[in-house]
């Protein structure tokens, strides 16, 4: 599609009853508290406008907006003049074109004339706008005005213009509404009034900005404008496509100037982000193209021989002898594949039919495993199934927001600014967290409770808020007797009734204040519209399959499930960790949760794919380590995922990687997975391929091509070589004919295809004949199982235990500019906002430590040490530390354990007993580590 | 922990302390089993079971009867 801004309409649609109005001689229909600016847009008459943007409340500021309304004196500003029935507006006449004129000549004048030269030539509202009332000349000879100031040039991403602007205030009022961190303001009176980040030093760096982008956009000007546009010029094409970093799945416009990205803008049209975005999203994808990517296939015989490049189908051809042979010598199931989180909907299934029907065994999982593998375990016992019960837009009716194990800032910041929205508009907020995460006070908004529980006790306090709801008679019996199974709850009510639950009791294990949780309790009972966001800080812990369950026990209990407002969030890590477990990348089920044990979902596959299927379930990630360890497993496909990285206690991961015959790594960089692979099949951007991520409100959503892969195939191309290699004939043309294959196949995506998804935009699943545009809000008459399951979750404490030796807790989580792993944002300018993984530690333990912030500290666990540099805080509680795993330098997993949630093997990395010291440098660990890799990644010279 | 084996029994015994509270906790130990575990792992408890909670222990037995 040719360049075209996105429409804005000027202010938000009102939500009232209709209104009947006439602009210009036309009658025009609107819901009660729509602008008159509004209202002309819709039908067509765009009333000139500076200040007014429709992602944001009227400001009523620049006053070029004017009309006249019959019957009433003066030119009110239609953008703060709501819309009436009967009313009669005219938008062009010449005493408004003549103040109109009179209001632009004198932003004009003081405003650089250099539009030839300015970077937003031809995508600037004041150029636009002049143009609109008819502005020729400027009368006022030159005098005071603002040109010539300094630029700030501190982010690394847009720049920051002053002469350029007329302090319409768009920019400080996107972030205050739209993404609620209020950095900027306008200083000043009057012609000194400017626009302010609010530091001593006044630069966007080093003010509280989290660089979301939404001033720049908001901005009418060239004073917010993103680099990438000063350096390459205006886009002139754009292409609608799927951000794919994290779970919350925000649509942007990749705008273009023939192949070469200008930038991502956020789709004000996204289902899931509303037109917003973060830093990730918007501005870190310039590792698409950084030098260090992988182009070319690349076989070795042993880890310790440098690469050679090869074509794809000498890569294809060595790999598929290579699992034959291995097949051969070990048995079938000495074989097997890991999908990732990462790659689209298309790729993930390819890659566990490639294990189901080529290597005819079930070892393939997914990275989900190490994540949210509980949520689909718990969710599924509970409700019946493995996925979140809401939209995002739920929120919007949400009266009490739970939010436990998660820290939607960093973690999902688009939604976090919804929550944010709505937490100031009045909802109430309570955080279960070890950590002072930043939702607990941030601007506008305090946590009603924050319950800082000791890390691992997440069941003891759930089943502590359980207690208390039920034995104070908060239970919502009627919704329970109507839609759960009332034996299964009297047995659990009682369970969490015995006074050894209350919270008192539990009080020494979970160090939570009792009277604060009992508060929140009841909060969450009785406060109306309740509504449960969790992260990781629920599903990684031994118990994560408990806490899943007792968060389910919770929402039944008190009848907040099935309707807008109120259910069971998960808040999903990678961009499509619900589509890869959607997929069938579990060992032991098939596309849609159904279990291969199954004989007639089996059937419909084998008839589908011609092939018998293996009727029991394969190795998990995990076990695949432990059986390479064991001699039983000998080959691994990884697609998109750097398990050496991010999985935990990395000894145990290098060594079962060491002990196989054949690695094959798929993706886009040498990761540290591949220091251990024999085969590399470079890999492709979401830029450059086709197909759908699922985000965690279970919206589908398409990924579009907007250039050519620079390694030559899509990812989905790549296993169809590999498959075809091994005989299998597959014959995808494109990635649509993938999708109507697992619509054919999977009851919950019968309606879904790349048609209906262009028709609609996105698809939230079950798309079925009973709901073809997809599902937003789940369970509404009842649940999926049929009645809702109460599953009694007994704390069991984890066997991780601080002793002397490892007297602290340390617990791991990310943080907003760096993604998992790190290997796309650590290629980005995004590392101007973190340079390395810091360990925080309370000024309590690190005096007793003589530690401060900076210094270098030894962190040792009962798995390994590393060394990292400490920063002394007190949003960690004493006796509990924190570290993020973005840097492969830090290999934060060289401590954590092989302790994992007892129902799904997802590992315990929230909980580890460690010690700190001071130290002096890296360890013998990380210096080995750091020689090994460096020998690993050599690539032959080419003849 | 060290040693596949070891872990295999210590994960078993962990998901008959979890299903404790279940009305029939040898069979939903048993079944959780047969759902979730690559007959390998079966295999290599059922011939060497030293460890195992008298509940896991319980459930393998259970899962050998199943075999035969
Ligand atoms: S980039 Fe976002 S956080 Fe930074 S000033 Fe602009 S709106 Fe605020
Ligand atoms: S920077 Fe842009 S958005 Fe902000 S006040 Fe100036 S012109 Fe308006
Ligand atoms: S990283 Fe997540 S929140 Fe940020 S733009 Fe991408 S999908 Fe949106
Ligand atoms: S657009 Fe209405 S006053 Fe600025």
């Amino acid at each position: 599609m040719t360049y075209q801004p996105q429409s804005d309409l000027g202010t938000p649609a009102g939500t009232g009853e209709p209104v009947t109005l006439t602009i210009d001689g036309r009658a025009v229909t609107v819901p009660a508290g729509t602008s008159v600016m509004r209202a002309a847009a819709e039908i067509g008459t765009a009333i000139p406008k500076l200040c007014a943007t429709d992602n944001m409340k009227a400001f009523g500021s620049c006053r070029l907006c004017l009309v006249e309304v019959e019957g009433r004196r003066g030119t009110p500003a239609s953008c703060t003049t709501p819309a009436e029935a009967g009313m009669v507006v005219h938008t062009q006449t010449p005493q408004l074109q003549k103040l109109r004129k009179g209001v632009m000549e004198l932003y004009i004048s003081d405003h650089p004339l250099d539009c030839l030269t300015c970077a937003a030539n031809g995508d600037c509202e004041l150029q636009d706008q002049a143009g609109a009332v008819g502005l020729r000349d400027v009368r006022y000879a030159a005098g005071d005005n603002h040109l010539g100031q300094a630029k700030d040039l501190s982010n690394p991403y847009f720049d920051f213009d002053p002469s350029k602007c007329i302090v319409c205030s768009r920019c400080v009022r996107a972030c205050d509404e739209v993404q609620g961190t209020f950095a900027l303001t306008i200083d000043g009176m009057g012609f000194g009034s400017k626009v302010s980040a609010g530091t001593a030093a006044d630069d966007f760096l080093s003010s509280e900005c989290v660089s979301c982008g939404a001033c720049v956009q908001a901005c009418p000007t060239a004073t917010l404008q993103e680099r990438a546009v000063v350096e390459i010029g205006t886009p002139e094409r754009s292409v609608v496509t799927t951000c794919a970093y994290c779970g919350v799945g925000c649509t942007f416009r990749a705008e273009m100037r023939g192949e070469q990205l200008v930038r991502m803008v956020p789709w004000k049209d996204g289902k899931a982000n509303r037109g917003h975005s973060c830093v990730k999203g918007r501005f870190a994808w310039g590792y698409a193209n950084h030098q260090e990517r992988i182009l070319n296939p690349m076989i070795r015989a042993s880890i310790d021989q440098p690469w050679r490049e090869v074509s794809w189908d000498e890569a294809f051809a060595h790999a598929a002898s290579e699992i034959r042979r291995i097949q051969a010598k070990y048995g079938k199931d000495s074989v097997g594949g890991i999908t990732s989180s990462r790659c689209t909907n298309e790729e993930t299934f390819l890659v566990q039919k490639l294990v189901r029907a080529g290597f005819q065994n079930n070892n393939v999982d997914t990275c989900a495993r190490v994540c949210h593998s509980p949520t689909g375990y718990g969710l599924k016992t509970t409700f019946g199934t493995s996925a979140g019960t809401q939209d995002f837009d739920s929120v919007e009716q949400c009266d009490v927001m739970l939010v436990i194990g998660a820290n939607p800032t960093d973690g999902h910041p688009v939604f976090a600014s919804r929550m944010k929205r709505r937490l100031r508009q009045g909802a109430k907020l309570i955080v279960v967290d070890p950590r002072r995460i930043d939702m607990v006070r941030t601007p506008h908004i305090e946590a009603e409770h924050h319950l800082p529980l000791r890390p691992g006790t997440n069941v003891a306090v759930l089943t502590a808020m359980a207690h208390v709801i039920v034995t104070e008679g908060l239970a919502d019996e009627a919704f329970v007797r109507e839609r759960c199974d009332w034996d299964e709850y009297r047995h659990w009510a009682d369970f969490v009734a015995n006074p050894r639950n209350a919270p008192e009791a539990l009080q020494p294990v979970t160090t939570v204040d009792p009277a604060e949780l009992r508060a929140a309790a009841r909060l969450y009972a009785t406060g109306g519209n309740a509504a449960i966001y969790y992260g990781l800080g629920v599903t990684e812990h031994s118990q994560g399959s408990s806490t899943v369950m007792a968060i389910a026990n919770l929402a039944m209990a008190t009848g907040n499930i099935g309707r807008p407002g109120v259910g069971v969030n998960p808040l999903r890590g990678q961009n499509n960790v619900q589509g890869a477990c959607d997929m069938g990348s579990f060992p032991h089920e098939l596309s849609g949760y159904r279990h291969i044990s199954d004989a007639a979902t089996r059937k419909l596959f084998e008839a589908d794919w011609g092939v018998a299927l293996d009727p029991e379930p394969g190795l998990r990630i995990p076990n695949m380590l432990d059986a390479a360890c064991d001699g039983s497993f000998k080959a691994l496909y990884v697609q998109g995922e750097d398990i050496l990285q991010s999985d935990p206690n990395t000894r145990h991961v290098s060594a079962g990687l060491a002990a196989m015959e054949c690695v094959i790594v798929h993706d886009l960089f040498l990761n540290e997975t591949a220091n251990y692979a024999h085969i590399f099949l470079p890999g492709s951007t979401f830029l450059e391929k086709n197909g759908t991520f699922t985000n965690a409100e279970r919206r589908i959503q398409p990924v579009r091509k907007v250039m050519t892969p620079i390694n030559g195939l899509e990812d989905w191309e790549v296993t169809q070589g590999l498959a075809n290699a091994l005989g299998l004939g597959w014959n995808y043309r494109h990635p649509s004919e993938i999708m109507d294959e697992i619509a054919r196949l999977t009851p919950t995506f019968a309606g879904v295809s790349f048609d209906r998804l262009d028709e609609l935009g996105s698809i939230q699943w079950p798309s079925t004949a009973a709901a073809p545009e997809g599902t937003p809000v789940m369970h509404i008459d009842g649940f999926v199982r049929g009645k809702g399951k109460f599953v009694v979750t007994d704390y069991i404490p984890t066997d991780e235990r601080t002793g002397p030796r490892f007297p602290l807790l340390l617990t791991t989580g990310r943080i907003l500019s760096q993604y998992n792993v790190g290997a796309q944002t650590r290629r980005t300018a995004n590392v101007v906002w973190h340079e390395e993984d810091l360990l925080e530690i309370h000024p309590v333990d690190a005096e007793d430590r003589g530690l401060k912030t900076g210094d270098w500290v030894r962190l040792a666990s009962r798995s390994g040490e590393t060394t990292l540099r400490a920063t002394v805080t007190d949003r960690v509680a004493p006796g509990v530390v924190y570290t993020t795993f973005h840097h492969p330098a830090t290999q934060a997993n060289v401590v954590t354990t092989d302790y994992s949630d007892w129902a799904t093997n997802c590992p315990e990395y929230k909980v580890t007993a460690v010690q700190v010291a001071a130290s002096n440098g890296p360890s013998d660990w990380q210096e080995d580590y750091e020689a090994l890799s460096e020998r690993s990644r050599r690539i032959e010279a080419a003849e | 922990m060290s040693g596949t084996h070891d872990h295999l029994v210590y994960m078993a015994n962990q998901i008959a302390a979890n299903l404790a509270m279940e009305a029939d906790a040898v069979k939903a130990t048993a079944d959780h089993i047969e759902a979730f575990w690559d007959p390998r792992m079966v295999a290599a408890v059922l011939s060497d079971g030293a460890g195992l909670s008298p509940v896991a222990a319980a459930a393998f037995e259970v899962l050998r009867g199943a075999e035969v």
